[in-house]
């Protein structure tokens, strides 16, 4: 069966047998880089459609359905009308921030690519502190929504930067206890050695009701952090034009875009690597027979399959839930989320210890 | 706010939430629901909602005749003159002269599709139409005039 291991391992293999050594390494390296384009690419004109099919089936609408078979084409139509337009900077803007801010969020983006495993043994960088590493650069990304807003010069622009700092900053805190709390479980920070404690089971099941309750803060919190509805006061069309990205246009524009959509597919690849075991199977203690059933299925199909489920499930959260008020926002982070994820690492410890859990 | 009370605006919220995800999830799992009209392509299949209004119509029976006294009671009721009511005086049977309508003009141009007018009036002469194609080159042609030529009231009517 052809898998993306053995995809990698030939290719790997030709390389060092053709060209050898240094060579093949960069080589390699380049081959990666395209590969990352490539998925970002191709992950930005799926999710787009996702979005526009699913808002516009949940709203009880057809959705776009003109361009090519069933608005299939629609996406890509769009992408060739924002390459084409011209990407304006405004006079008073600060011009080299202006044109830095989208290549420093897709730079964030991209980084986080690196330690997130897509199917069994298909990872570009294993390290030893991965979700540490996911964490700490998801947080360059408000560095580059804040540099838009402040050289925009615009103060809908500066507005809705300063809202998306409040929100991702404090949003952090309660992802990242839930992390710690998942992180607690398995002793390790190692993307790997996460998804092989799940080999049993995943950590949603076995880790009975804190991990359950670490799961939901976690999906909430990424939602703020992503800025994405009930939590787009970043952005808040009806208030502030369109946020951080009001002055942006043409490919600068689909730039902040994309990365919108990347960051949704990064933090639900996290959460499905956590809670969900990642590429993992789904197996169930010591059932051998259903166990190898499942194993028939592809890693890199569970892995995909369970983070387009966890968007899927962050879609309709943007599709049900209307905007909260700036207030709202921070009395539900401070007063209920970081209260009740800090009480769940709490009872998460306890059950650790009394090894409650499989 | 006491710990019960905080638990309690938790949980109430989740169930809340959950409400609003429950009629989402259903018109995502049931796509029969959507009720988007392709409008150009069903032309021949269009069904309009019941109380959709797209123009005020004057009912003629097969006799050419129509409820309509020339009360302007429709004209006073429109709350932007969109219906001028042009009245004469027939001679009755009995030799008495008598207000009736010469021309119901409409200017569709102006309307706002209220049923104002439909309400008011005491013979059920007018009604809303569910026909919205309106588009023409000249805004004259807007100008419409209600009861068809030759169309007299139908006995009976006061």
């Amino acid at each position: 069966m052809i898998s993306l291991e053995a995809i990698k391992n030939a290719v790997q293999s030709w390389l060092q047998l053709h060209i050898g050594g240094t060579l093949a390494l960069v080589a390699e390296s380049i081959l990666l880089g395209i590969l990352v384009i490539t998925l970002f690419a191709v992950l930005g004109l799926l999710l787009v459609f996702m979005e526009r099919k699913v808002s516009a089936v949940m709203q009880i609408r057809l959705g776009p359905n003109r361009v090519g078979p069933k608005g299939w084409l629609q996406t890509s139509a769009d992408t060739l009308k924002l390459m084409l337009k011209e990407g304006l900077t405004p006079d008073g803007a600060d011009r080299f921030l202006f044109n830095l801010a989208p290549f420093m969020i897709m730079i964030a983006a991209m980084l986080i690519m690196a330690p997130i495993a897509f199917a069994k043994n298909f990872q570009i960088w294993d390290i030893n502190i991965g979700v540490l590493y996911i964490s700490s650069v998801a947080s360059i990304s408000v560095i580059a929504i804040l540099m838009a807003g402040w050289s925009s010069n615009n103060k809908y622009s500066l507005l809705g930067a300063m809202r998306s700092g409040a929100q991702i900053i404090s949003y952090e805190l309660s992802a990242g206890v839930a992390v710690i709390t998942m992180i607690i479980l398995t002793g390790s920070l190692s993307v790997n050695d996460i998804i092989a404690s799940q080999e049993n089971g995943w950590w949603i099941f076995k880790g009975h009701i804190p991990a359950i309750i670490a799961f939901i803060i976690f999906m909430i919190a990424v939602t703020a952090e992503t800025n994405r509805a009930p939590f787009d006061l970043a952005e808040a069309e009806s208030e502030l034009t369109a946020g951080f990205h009001t002055e942006y246009s043409g490919m600068k524009f689909a730039l902040f875009f994309l990365a919108e959509y990347i960051n949704i597919f990064i933090v639900c690849a996290v959460a499905a690597i956590l809670f969900l075991g990642g590429w993992m199977p789904l197996h169930i203690g010591n059932w051998q027979a259903f166990n190898h059933v499942m194993d028939y299925i592809p890693s890199s199909i569970w892995f995909f399959g369970k983070t387009f489920l966890l968007i899927g499930l962050i879609m309709w959260f943007r599709w049900t839930f209307p905007r909260l008020r700036i207030d709202q926002l921070l009395n539900l982070e401070w007063k209920y989320l970081l209260p009740i994820s800090l009480l769940n690492m709490l009872l998460m410890t306890i059950v650790a210890i009394l090894k409650w859990y499989l | 706010m006491s710990i019960k009370q905080y638990i309690q605006d938790v949980f109430n919220a989740i169930k809340s939430l959950l409400k609003g995800m429950r009629v989402t999830g259903y018109y995502f799992f049931h796509p029969k629901e959507i009720i988007t009209e392709q409008y150009p392509d069903n032309k021949a299949t269009l069904k309009l909602a019941d109380r959709f209004k797209g123009e005020v119509v004057m009912l003629h029976d097969e006799n050419n005749e129509h409820a309509c006294t020339g009360c302007t009671a429709c004209e006073l009721a429109c709350p932007n003159g969109t219906i001028k009511i042009i009245t004469q005086f027939d001679i009755t049977p009995g030799g008495k002269k008598k207000k009736a309508l010469n021309t119901f003009v409409y200017h569709l141009e102006l309307c706002t599709m209220c049923n104002l007018c439909v309400e008011a009036c005491p013979t059920g002469a007018i009604v809303m139409a569910q026909n919205f194609e309106h588009s023409v080159y000249d805004r004259k042609q807007l100008t419409k005039t209600l009861n068809k030529p030759g169309s007299k009231l139908r006995a009976g009517i006061e």
